[in-house]
């Protein structure tokens, strides 16, 4: 078979690949007889290339979407890691359980959440998603199947938490699942004028709010640099009702280049900002709703046209420095006229993950996307610049292109992790971020 | 909805675990039958979880019919009853050996229809006295003319679908329902070797459809629906055009 749909979020690059599908836990530890290098496969909701390993061979986890056990006691859940966090969603909201971390889609599985050790609007509160995996079974291409822990092969355990899926196959995970009394999030939206504002709102809603993402309309410059909406919620009290998310949308053709253009950007950021958004609205509304907006509409990376898109994610130290540095980021971007429709601000908070290689780390996040293009990959390197200089990170899950010298300075402990990595696994991101420098 | 009893066999099918993850998620009494332990014991776990009253499971090579009674006691054994039976174990079979090899067609027929057949007969038996019940099998679109491509596969599935035919105008005034499922190509292990076009559908699809025909009244569901049609055109299609077709 040819593995033509196995692309990522953002359809660049594009890679070839041979695909095994596996169906069985209990047959994945054959995968060493496939020809390498080898590299698991999720959802492909990664927006970059770590998902990706041109040339090689991708394994395909759909077929390991077992539920294992669940103690309804304590909340913890096994399951193998092909699972999608949609379908647990679907299965426990119900019965009063949630994840206890959850990305701004839900089409991800659980093998990608570890692998990517994914954050979600809860950051302050929760950590990373690997704070809360109590155990998971890896298959190395030896055959071997180690079951790791905090306290059992610790450091493997660690490797393979925002391991961007180098130390082996996931093949099932145990994670601490949440009780909540409802499937519905009270919700405040504020609108704030500057990013002064947006640190003042975001420290007080930090202490009351499990919940806190502010979206920036990154076309605004000057005085209004940095305005926005910020999103703060909790979830709501037994009995509260608020209504189902409609079916979703699919979107089936890409679309043409020039829909998305600098004038329709800022257009829409224009109108986001003004939206009937009073100063302040509070509402209760479905989980589905305030999570995952944006999986409403299905394989909405085509709009992006055939070019595809990049994202752009990084973490700034905080202090008035952190301030300072957002800004330059954001005078950087509206200077260069490219406009990104949906720029995400949140501040990490000091929860530190288990993880070797995590990308959040205490600070202020900013996340943008771009249409690809040659003019969007030199305002990023631009950004890169920036982001170094003041000792950030910018987020693998992400990233197509930034440079082995970046991604060795951001992430020093690389080389650990590089030694911990299943001889026969790599990716496409992989061989480029450890490419000789 | 009760505590549906249901009784699957080839249940480590991709198509009958997703079936079988539907009546999970209504309580249902579930009793698996295949060839792989391991297999199994990872469905009946996940069926727990999902929601399950009961899973119990057997391991059982069909193509022995003579294992065929005692497995039919135990389910009934442990289910109190059997309500439903779903037959989903068959094999694809590789055409091109076919052609050459009898043995290779052979075995095909013993897969898909004798084993298939020893279990109906039996069934049907327990059905009949019993006064109620129903049969599901999945068949194929493949029977419903033979193609160049699989016609060895497509026979096998239509002789099953004729003794179907017979056996429900057999049990109709009996109160036990015949059901008969004919999908059009799924992505599943069967045909992992496959290149996926437009005309493949997930096996969570046809599950939908399984359950629905199972609530339902219709006996002869093609899923998903559209293929009634397609098939419909394939087989009023003349011999003359037919032959030079490549299908
Ligand atoms: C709309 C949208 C919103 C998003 N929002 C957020 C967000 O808020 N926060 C955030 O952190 N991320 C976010 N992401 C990114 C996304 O959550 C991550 O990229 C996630 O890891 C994707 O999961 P996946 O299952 O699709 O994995 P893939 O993208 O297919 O793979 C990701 C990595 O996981 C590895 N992997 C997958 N399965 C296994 C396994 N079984 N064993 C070992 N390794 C494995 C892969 O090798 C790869 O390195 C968002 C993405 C989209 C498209
Ligand atoms: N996939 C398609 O395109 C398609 C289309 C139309 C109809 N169908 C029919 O749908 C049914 C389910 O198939 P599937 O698509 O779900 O494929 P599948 O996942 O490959 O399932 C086939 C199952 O049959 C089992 N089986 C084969 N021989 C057996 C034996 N002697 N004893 C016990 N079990 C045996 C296999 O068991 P093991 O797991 O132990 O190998 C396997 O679980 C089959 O009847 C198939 O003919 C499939």
């Amino acid at each position: 078979m040819r593995g033509e749909q196995y692309q990522s979020w953002g359809r660049f690059p594009r890679a070839r690949h041979r695909v095994c599908r596996l169906w069985w836990r209990h047959e994945a530890r054959e995968i060493g007889r496939l020809e390498g290098p080898l590299l698991a496969y999720g959802r492909g909701r990664s927006y970059g290339d770590v998902c990706l390993n041109d040339g090689g061979t991708v394994l395909d986890t759909r077929g390991l979407d077992r539920l294992a056990c669940f103690d309804a006691g304590s909340g913890r859940l096994r399951c193998e890691a092909g699972v999608t966090l949609e379908e647990l969603l679907r299965i426990f909201v119900p019965r009063g359980w949630f994840l206890p971390v959850v990305p701004g889609t839900k089409f991800v599985t659980l093998g990608g959440a570890i692998a990517n050790d994914i954050h979600g609007k809860n950051h302050h509160r929760a950590g990373t998603f690997g704070c809360h995996v109590v155990q998971l079974e890896l298959v190395r291409s030896s055959g071997e199947r180690i079951v790791c822990t905090p306290e059992r092969n610790a450091e493997l355990f660690r490797a393979t938490i925002g391991g961007l899926g180098l130390t082996g196959l996931i093949t099932w995970a145990e994670i601490q699942l949440k009780p909540i009394p409802s499937r519905a999030i009270a919700v405040e939206t504020i609108r704030f004028a500057n990013l002064d504002e947006f640190f003042e709102i975001s420290a007080q809603s930090d202490r009351e709010f499990e919940y806190t993402v502010a979206w920036v309309d990154c076309a605004a410059r000057g005085s209004s640099l940095g305005r926005g909406l910020f999103m703060r919620g909790n979830h709501a009290d037994a009995g509260q009702r608020a209504p189902r998310q409609s079916r979703a949308i699919p979107i089936v053709f890409d679309f043409p280049q020039l829909v998305l253009n600098r004038w329709s950007m800022k257009l829409f950021n224009a109108l986001y900002y003004r939206k009937q958004w009073p100063e302040r609205k509070s509402t209760v509304v479905d989980f589905d709703s305030f999570f995952f907006p944006l999986d409403r509409l299905l394989d909405w990376n085509r709009i992006y046209g055939r070019r595809g898109l990049l994202q752009y994610q990084c973490v700034v130290p905080h202090g008035h420095d952190g301030r300072a540095v957002l800004r330059q980021l954001l005078e950087t971007i509206s200077a260069a006229g490219l406009f990104s429709f949906l720029a995400v601000l949140k501040v990490f908070g000091n929860l530190s993950s288990p993880g070797l290689m995590s990308f959040p780390r205490p600070g202020v996040t900013l996340a943008l996307d771009f249409p690809a293009g040659p003019g969007v990959m030199a305002l990023l390197a631009r950004l890169d610049r920036v982001v170094a200089a003041a000792g950030g990170a910018v987020y693998p899950a992400k990233d197509a292109r930034m440079a082995a010298a970046d991604f060795q300075h951001f992430y020093p402990q690389w080389e650990r992790l590089d030694a911990l990595r299943d001889p026969k696994f790599s990716s496409s991101f992989w061989r480029r971020v450890t490419a000789p420098i | 909805m009760g505590a549906e009893k249901t009784l699957i066999f080839g249940a480590t099918s991709a198509i009958a675990q997703q079936t079988a993850r539907l009546l999970a998620a209504r309580g249902a009494e579930l009793f698996l039958v295949g060839r792989s332990a391991d297999k199994l014991g990872a469905i009946a776990a996940d069926l727990k979880v999902r929601g399950a009253a009961q899973v119990f499971a057997r391991t059982a090579d069909l193509d022995r019919a003579s294992e065929h009674d005692a497995i039919l006691d135990e389910a009934a054994r442990r289910l109190g009853r059997i309500e439903r039976v779903l037959i989903a174990h068959g094999v694809l079979g590789e055409q091109s050996a076919a052609e050459r090899d009898f043995t290779q067609v052979e075995r095909i027929f013993h897969t898909n229809c004798a084993s298939t057949l020893s279990l109906l007969t039996r069934v049907a038996q327990r059905m009949s006295e019993q006064g109620s019940g129903t049969i599901a099998v999945i068949t194929s679109v493949a029977a419903d003319r033979g193609r160049p491509s699989n016609y060895v596969y497509g026979a096998s599935k239509a002789a099953v679908s004729v003794f179907l035919q017979g056996l429900r105008a057999r049990l109709h005034r009996r109160g036990v329902r015949v059901l008969e499922l004919k999908p059009g190509p799924v992505d599943t292990p069967m045909t992992a070797h496959m290149e996926k076009s437009w005309a493949f559908s997930r096996p969570e699809v046809i599950a939908a459809g399984i359950v629905r025909a199972f609530d339902g009244r219709r006996d002869v569901v093609y899923l998903p629906w559209f293929w009634r049609w397609i098939m419909w055109g394939i087989r009023a299609m003349p011999d003359r055009i037919f032959n030079r077709l490549t299908l």
